[in-house]
C-alpha cells in the first residue's frame, strides 16, 4: 500500500479531530465522570458529595437486588444469544437448501434484515399485551396464566421471547450468507464422502460456519446486554420494582429513578469493565480465528 | 470387475433446459473414457448424473449390473475429483483423505495405512498435516486425487481436474493421472473440453455436442475417421479443412479441379482433409490453393490460404522450402473424408 505523506505535521491530527472530539464528548468524558462519581456519595437534594472510596462498589455487590439482577442478566443474555443463534441457523439452513444458486431470492430475503428489527420489536411487545396479546391467549389454552409485569419469571419469559424474536433475523441473514459462501462443490464432495446429512452438517457445514457463529455470538451478547434497554423499558415501565431487569436497565433505574448517582455510576463502571473484557476476548479470538481461503 | 452402462440418459433441468438428450455409453473394467466437447455441451451434467449429484430425468445408469439411478452419491461406490478441488478447508490433508473412509466405518488403523499409502503414491506425505490453504494448486490437486483413491472406488470421475493449473503443470499432471489410473487399474471417466487432453489420456473418447453423442471411439478412430464434420473440426489442431464439393461418377469436383474418389455417392458433399495430410506436389495438377499468411512454428510451418472462397490450412515440414504464391495439393485416398453437407454425417 502507498503511504500518504503529510506536508504539515498537524494536518493528520486536524483530520482526525472531528472523530476524536466526538469520542471525547460522548464517550471519554461521561466515562471519566462515571468513574469519578462512583467514588462519591452524592446528596440528591443539596448537590454535596462525600468521598466514600470503594463503598459504592461493595454496596452494589453486596445488595441482594444487584445479585438477583446480575443472575437474571446472565440467564437472559445466555438464552437470548444461544436461542437466536440456534433458530437463525436452523432457518438459514432450510433457506439455503431452497436458495442454492438462486441469487434473486437472496436479495428479497435481505429485506427481512431492513424491516424486521423495529417492527418485530413492536409486534413482539404487542404479542404479550395482557389484554389483546394473542400469545397470552394462546398459552391460556394450556392452562398457563401468563402475567407479564406481575409474575417475575413470566415477565422474564416475555423479555427473552421478544429479544430473541428481534435478533433472529440478524442471525438468519448472516448465517445464510455464511452458508451460501460454502462452495457447492465442497457440499457435493461431502455428499459423496458421507451418507448421513446430519453428520455432514456437524462435520462440514457447522465448522465452516464457525467464524460467522463466533461473530454473531459476540453481536448477540452485546445486543442482549445493552440494546434491549428500550424493549425492557416498554415491558416494565408502569410496573413496580418486582419485574426482572438487566444490569443496564438497573443502572438507569437506580440513577434516574432512585437518584442514587454514586451507586449507579459504580454499576456502570462494572459494566464498562465487562465490555472491555468482552472486547479484548473478541480481538484475541479474531486474531487466532481460522481463515479459510 | 467394473462396468458402467449409461443407457439413453436424459437430463432436463427444472428450468426446461435439456442438457443431455439421450446418451448411451459403456465403460469397461480398467478403461479410461474421456467425455470431450465444447463448453456447455452437457459433459459435466452427464458425469454428475453418474455421480448421483444430478437426478436422472430418464434412462438408466447401471454400475456393476445394478441400476443406481436412485442411490445416494455416497452409496454408489464412485469417487469424484472436482475442477476447483473441493477440499474441506477446515481439515488437514490427512483428515481430508480420511473423511470418506471414516464415515464408512473403516477401522482407524486401516485408515492410517491407506492415507499413508495414498500420500506416498501422490508424493504428498510431507503435507499430510497441513491445511489445504497452505498448499499450492498442484498440491491441492494431488490431495483431491488422494481423496478419491484412498476409497478404492469402482470408478473415478474427473471433471476438468486440470483446468485450474498452469500449462506446464497441466501436462505433467495429465501424464501422472494416466500412470496412476493404469497402475490402479480402475475404470475412470474424465471430462474435458481440451481435445489434446482427450487424445492423450483416453482409451476411448466420447465426443459430445449439444447434449448428444457425436462419436465414440479410440483416439485414433476419432482422429482418422471422424463420424461427423463436428468431430472433424473439434479433434485435431489445427482442425480439419472442410470445403464444399460435388460428387458424381466417382469424381469429386471442387471448383475447376476434379479428383477421383472411390465413392458411390453422388451430389453435393463436404470434402475434408487434415492440414498435416496434404502433399504439395510440384506438378501443375491438384487442388489449387492461393497462399496467404505463413506461420513458422519451428518443426513445421502452417500455410494459410484459400480454395475459392474457403480458407484452408496446410502443415508442412519446416525443412522443405516454403511455397510461394500458389500451391497444388494432392491427397492419399485414405486421408480424404466426405461428409453430407446437410447432416454433417460421414458418407
Ligand atoms: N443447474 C442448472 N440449471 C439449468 N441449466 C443448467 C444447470 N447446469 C447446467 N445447465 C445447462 O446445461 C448445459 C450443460 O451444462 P454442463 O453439463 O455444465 O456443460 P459442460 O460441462 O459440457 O460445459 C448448459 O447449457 C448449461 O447452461
Ligand atoms: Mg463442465
Amino acid at each position: 500500500m502507498e503511504k500518504a505523506q503529510f506536508t504539515s505535521p498537524w494536518l493528520p491530527y486536524l483530520l482526525l479531530a472531528p472523530q476524536m472530539i466526538i469520542i471525547a464528548i460522548f464517550f471519554l468524558w461521561p466515562a471519566a465522570e462515571a468513574i469519578r462519581a462512583s467514588f462519591f456519595l452524592e446528596d440528591p437534594f443539596f448537590g454535596t458529595a462525600t468521598f466514600v472510596g470503594l463503598q459504592n462498589y461493595s454496596d452494589a455487590f453486596a445488595a441482594s437486588d444487584y445479585q438477583r439482577t446480575a443472575w437474571f442478566t446472565f440467564v437472559f443474555v445466555v438464552l437470548v444469544s444461544l436461542i437466536s443463534l440456534g433458530i437463525g441457523m436452523m432457518l438459514a439452513v432450510s433457506a439455503d437448501r431452497v436458495l442454492r444458486g438462486k441469487g434473486s431470492y437472496k436479495t428479497l430475503l435481505m429485506w427481512v434484515y431492513a424491516i424486521a428489527p423495529p417492527v418485530a420489536g413492536l409486534i413482539g411487545v404487542m404479542l404479550f399485551d395482557q389484554h389483546i396479546g394473542p400469545l397470552v391467549e394462546f398459552v391460556a389454552y394450556f392452562g398457563w396464566d401468563l402475567q407479564v409485569g406481575v409474575d417475575y419469571w413470566d415477565t422474564g419469559f416475555a423479555m427473552i421471547v421478544v429479544a430473541t424474536w428481534k435478533q433472529v433475523p440478524y442471525c438468519f441473514i448472516f448465517f445464510l450468507s455464511g452458508l451460501q459462501s460454502i462452495p457447492t462443490s465442497v457440499k457435493e464432495a461431502s455428499a459423496i464422502d458421507c451418507r448421513s446429512e446430519t453428520r455432514r452438517f456437524w462435520t462440514i457445514t457447522f465448522p465452516l460456519l464457525a467464524p460467522t457463529t463466533f461473530f454473531l455470538l459476540i453481536l448477540n451478547i452485546t445486543y442482549a446486554m445493552f440494546e434491549t434497554f428500550g424493549m425492557i423499558d416498554q415491558i416494565v415501565k408502569d410496573q413496580p420494582g418486582n419485574s426482572p431487569v438487566t444490569l443496564v436497565y438497573k443502572v438507569f433505574r437506580d440513577g434516574f429513578r432512585g437518584n442514587d448517582i454514586g451507586g449507579s455510576s459504580a454499576q456502570s463502571v462494572i459494566l464498562m469493565i465487562l465490555v472491555l473484557a468482552l472486547t479484548v476476548a473478541q480481538f484475541r479470538l479474531i486474531e487466532r480465528r481460522i481463515h479459510y481461503t | 470387475m467394473t462396468t458402467l452402462r449409461i443407457r439413453n440418459a436424459i437430463k432436463q433441468y427444472p428450468n426446461g433446459a435439456q442438457a443431455v438428450k439421450g446418451v448411451s455409453v459403456d465403460v469397461e473394467d480398467g478403461e479410461l473414457v474421456v467425455f470431450v466437447g465444447p463448453s456447455g455441451c452437457g459433459k459435466s451434467t452427464l458425469l454428475r448424473m453418474v455421480a448421483g449429484l444430478e437426478e436422472v430425468t430418464d434412462g438408466e445408469i447401471e454400475l456393476n449390473g445394478r441400476v443406481v439411478n436412485n442411490l445416494e452419491p455416497a452409496d454408489r461406490n464412485i469417487a469424484m475429483v472436482f475442477q476447483n478441488y473441493a477440499l474441506y478447508p477446515h481439515m488437514s490433508v490427512r483428515k481430508n483423505l480420511a473423511y470418506g473412509l471414516k464415515n464408512r466405518g473403516t477401522p482407524s488403523d486401516e485408515i492410517d495405512r491407506k492415507v499413508e499409502e495414498a500420500g506416498a503414491l501422490l508424493q504428498i506425505s510431507e503435507f499430510l498435516d497441513r491445511k489445504p490453504s497452505q498448499l499450492s494448486g498442484g498440491q491441492r490437486q494431488r490431495v483431491a486425487m488422494g481423496r478419491a483413491i484412498v476409497r478404492n472406488p469402482a470408478i473415478f470421475l474427473f471433471d476438468e481436474p486440470l483446468s485450474n493449473l498452469d500449462a506446464k503443470l497441466r501436462n505433467q499432471m495429465r501424464l501422472e493421472i494416466k500412470k496412476l489410473q493404469r497402475r490402479l487399474d480402475t475404470a475412470a471417466i474424465y471430462v474435458t473440453h481440451d481435445q489434446v487432453e482427450a487424445m492423450t489420456l483416453a482409451d476411448r473418447i466420447v465426443v459430445l455436442n449439444n447434449g448428444m453423442v457425436e462419436q465414440i471411439g479410440t483416439p485414433t478412430e476419432v482422429y482418422s475417421r471422424p463420424a461427423t464434420t463436428f468431430v472433424a473440426s473439434f479433434i485435431g489442431a489445427p482442425p480439419m479443412n472442410l470445403i464444399p464439393g460435388e460428387l458424381s461418377k466417382g469424381q469429386l469436383h471442387i471448383g475447376a479441379h476434379s479428383m477421383p474418389m472411390n465413392s458411390a455417392h453422388a451430389g453435393p458433399v463436404t470434402f475434408g482433409f487434415r492440414p498435416e495430410r496434404a502433399h504439395m506436389n510440384g506438378a501443375a495438377s491438384g487442388l489449387a490453393v492461393e497462399i496467404g499468411v505463413i506461420e513458422e512454428l519451428g518443426a513445421h510451418r502452417l500455410i494459410h490460404g484459400r480454395v475459392g472462397d474457403h480458407e484452408v490450412t496446410v502443415a508442412q515440414d519446416a525443412e522443405l522450402p516454403p511455397p510461394d504464391g500458389r500451391m497444388m495439393l494432392a491427397f492419399n485416398e485414405q486421408d480424404t473424408h466426405l461428409f453430407d453437407p446437410d447432416t454433417g454425417a460421414r458418407v
